[in-house]
């Protein structure tokens, strides 16, 4: 089976790199990462090619350093990658990022039976780019998908959606997002990943004169939606406010607000 | 003379008992519609619809757009989106909403994608400007920041919103709205993804959604097992325990504990947050909270300024201290 995998680099938000055993941020790691449902995707990719055979294609658009992510993915298992990096896709939305994303599918791997990607990035949480994704290259699809398994010509796809349990049979080519609840993800170790690859790993960058695109098609100026104002949300209400020892500070809170805990509860607070 | 302005609402009915999404957008497009004297319509696609289209325009559609047939009787994004691209060729909406269901989620995009548009993803506020634009309002940068987004040229305006981020008004079934139907404009019998099985997710618990009570907690909160102390603390007091993200990435608490954008949306009595920041995905899922306590040791976390009560202290330590105190207390 040939498939391609999109990845995205996402920066490592707050939230991801803590310790849980410590409590601790895990300051020493590096400032990008594959993003987690990207890192799902290619998992059920690898274990495609273990049963089934074929090729996997690493893609990932961003910055240079987003080339990480590629040599990642192949000291997983990836046979090449390709970067499409170009600073006139700047500020590409998901509307430009799949047609950005489709013509180097179609240029640099037309014979492909599966596309998969992360089924949404943690630092935009969009969803949009796997679905547009099948809309320009005019594919079946289907969205958070949690178990895939080929048979004959076809993917038998489960996922959860809405509430329902649904089992799908999608004719290839098609292509899946793939969701962060069944296919865990292998451990690579970072150290291991430059040596996978002394010299020449296969990778090729894909700037957008390869891609034949025009600057109008791609980048800020292309994309429909428009950024106007970005600004902090403040939510301020005239509140209590109690410091002090803990003791102390309960003690106040269960005398002025009781009343209220214990209606709530449907019990009495003594005063 | 410029026809007149039309705001679509897409009609997610498959859930329609326990997900209201589409009835909250449809009364919020109505107080846009004011802004820009716009007609508020739905779109329902399917198959035996008669009831859905009696709920929205009894909610506040005036107009509903109707594609009704037994091969539309399941759910499918690509059918659907294509079938709603049509009809938004023919018809021009300026604006189109989508709830962000499983659903929503992958056929909005493809919608904007067939119409050649923007989408905004996951909105927690839309409103009018002065160029009668639609400001579409979105977290952003990891949830610190908002963003106003707009499709300044192409139409539609195309955004999707969160269950329980707006409020749906109350049904007047006296109301009266247009149905326009269009029939298939092909045949759509044979299908390259195909649905073998559909079957209702085992009953899950709405404890989180329904309680009084809920005790959130956040990565302040400092270990395991002090996580586990509000467990302590939510028996005594009848709650329910959510937690934020990194707690959830964590392993401390179950996905179904999750509270905020990508979890649950809770509308307590009293909330207690212990150790939370209040970044925008989580705060969306407790705006309605009637009565908010947070402990933080940063007073100024935007969580404690939400907060009806706003404990600045160790959470750990008010958390022991608490349930102490309520033990002698409670009768
Ligand atoms: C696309 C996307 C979707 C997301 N969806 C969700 C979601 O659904 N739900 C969700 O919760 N998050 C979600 N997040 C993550 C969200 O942005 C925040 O990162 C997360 O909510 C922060 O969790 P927190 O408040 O526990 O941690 P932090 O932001 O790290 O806050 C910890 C707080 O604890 C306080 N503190 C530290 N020590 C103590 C102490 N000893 N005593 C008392 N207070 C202390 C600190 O002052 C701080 O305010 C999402 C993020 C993205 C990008």
């Amino acid at each position: 089976m040939e498939m391609v995998v999109c990845i995205k680099q996402v920066p490592m938000v707050s939230e991801l790199p803590w310790d849980p055993a410590t409590g601790t941020l895990k300051r020493d790691l590096a400032e990008g990462m594959m993003n987690p449902a990207c890192r799902h995707a290619l998992e059920a990719a690898l274990q495609l090619k273990a049963r089934h055979g074929g090729r996997i294609t690493a893609l990932t658009m961003g910055p240079p350093m987003a080339e990480e992510v590629l040599r990642q993915a192949l000291a997983l298992g990836a046979d090449q990658g390709f970067l499409i990096s170009d600073p006139a896709m700047a500020g590409s939305d998901t509307f430009v990022t799949s047609f950005i994303l489709a013509t180097a599918v179609k240029k640099y791997c037309p014979n492909f039976d599966l596309v998969l990607c992360g089924c949404y990035t943690t630092d935009s949480e969009t969803a949009q780019v796997g679905p547009q994704l099948a809309e320009e290259l005019d594919l079946p699809a289907a969205a958070f998908v949690e178990e895939i398994a080929k048979k004959k010509n076809c993917l038998i796809v489960k996922r959860l959606s809405d509430g329902f349990i649904e089992t799908l049979e999608m004719d290839l080519p098609g292509l899946v997002t793939v969701s962060t609840r069944h296919y865990a993800p292998r451990y690579f170790s970072l150290a291991g990943i430059e040596d996978a690859f002394p010299d020449a790993a296969p990778i090729r960058t894909l700037s957008a004169v390869d891609l034949g695109l025009e600057r109008g098609s791609i980048g800020v100026q292309a994309s429909p939606t428009r950024i106007v104002n970005v600004y902090t949300s403040r939510t301020e209400k005239q509140n209590v406010i109690l410091r002090g020892a803990p003791k102390q500070i309960v003690e106040e809170l269960l005398d002025r607000f009781g009343d209220r805990i214990g209606g709530a509860m449907g019990k009495d607070i003594e005063k | 003379m410029k026809q007149k302005l039309e705001i679509w609402v897409f009609g997610d009915y498959r859930n329609y008992f326990q997900n209201r999404v589409t009835l909250q957008l449809i009364g919020k497009a109505v107080e846009l519609a004011k802004e820009i004297k716009a007609t508020v319509c739905a779109v329902v696609i399917g198959h035996e619809l008669d009831e859905w289209i009696g709920e929205y325009i009894a909610h506040g559609a005036r107009r509903v757009y109707v594609v009704e047939d037994p091969v539309l009787k399941e759910y499918d994004a690509a059918t659907y989106a294509f079938l709603t691209a049509r009809l938004a060729e023919v018809h021009k909406p300026d604006i189109l909403l989508v709830g962000a269901t499983s659903f929503g989620r992958e056929f909005a995009p493809r919608v904007a994608k067939r119409l050649k548009t923007g989408l905004t993803a996951d909105c927690v506020g839309l409103a009018i400007d002065q160029d009668s634009l639609l400001v579409q309002t979105a977290p952003s940068f990891g949830g610190n920041l908002l963003a106003d987004i707009v499709t300044p040229k192409q139409r539609p305006q195309m955004a999707t919103v969160r269950p329980g981020i707006f409020r749906e008004i109350p049904h007047n079934y006296e109301a009266k709205g247009k149905i326009i139907r269009m029939p298939l404009p092909i045949d759509l019998s044979s299908r390259r993804l195909r649905l073998r099985k559909s079957e209702r997710q085992p009953h899950q618990s709405k404890k989180l959604e329904d309680a009084a009570i809920v005790i959130c907690s956040g990565r302040g909160i400092g270990s395991r097992k002090k996580f586990n102390n509000l467990y302590e603390l939510a028996g005594l007091t009848d709650a329910e325990v959510g937690a934020t993200r990194p707690l959830v990435y964590a392993g401390w608490a179950g996905h179904d504990s999750l509270v905020g954008q990508a979890g649950k949306i809770i509308r307590p009595k009293i909330l207690f947050s212990f150790g939370v920041s209040g970044a925008i995905q989580h705060t969306a899922a407790v705006n309605d909270a009637e009565f908010i306590i947070a402990v933080n040791k940063n007073p100024k976390a935007t969580m404690m300024k939400m907060a009806d009560v706003a404990i600045v202290a160790d959470a750990g330590q008010v958390c022991s201290a608490l349930i102490r105190e309520l033990k002698k207390r409670i009768r």
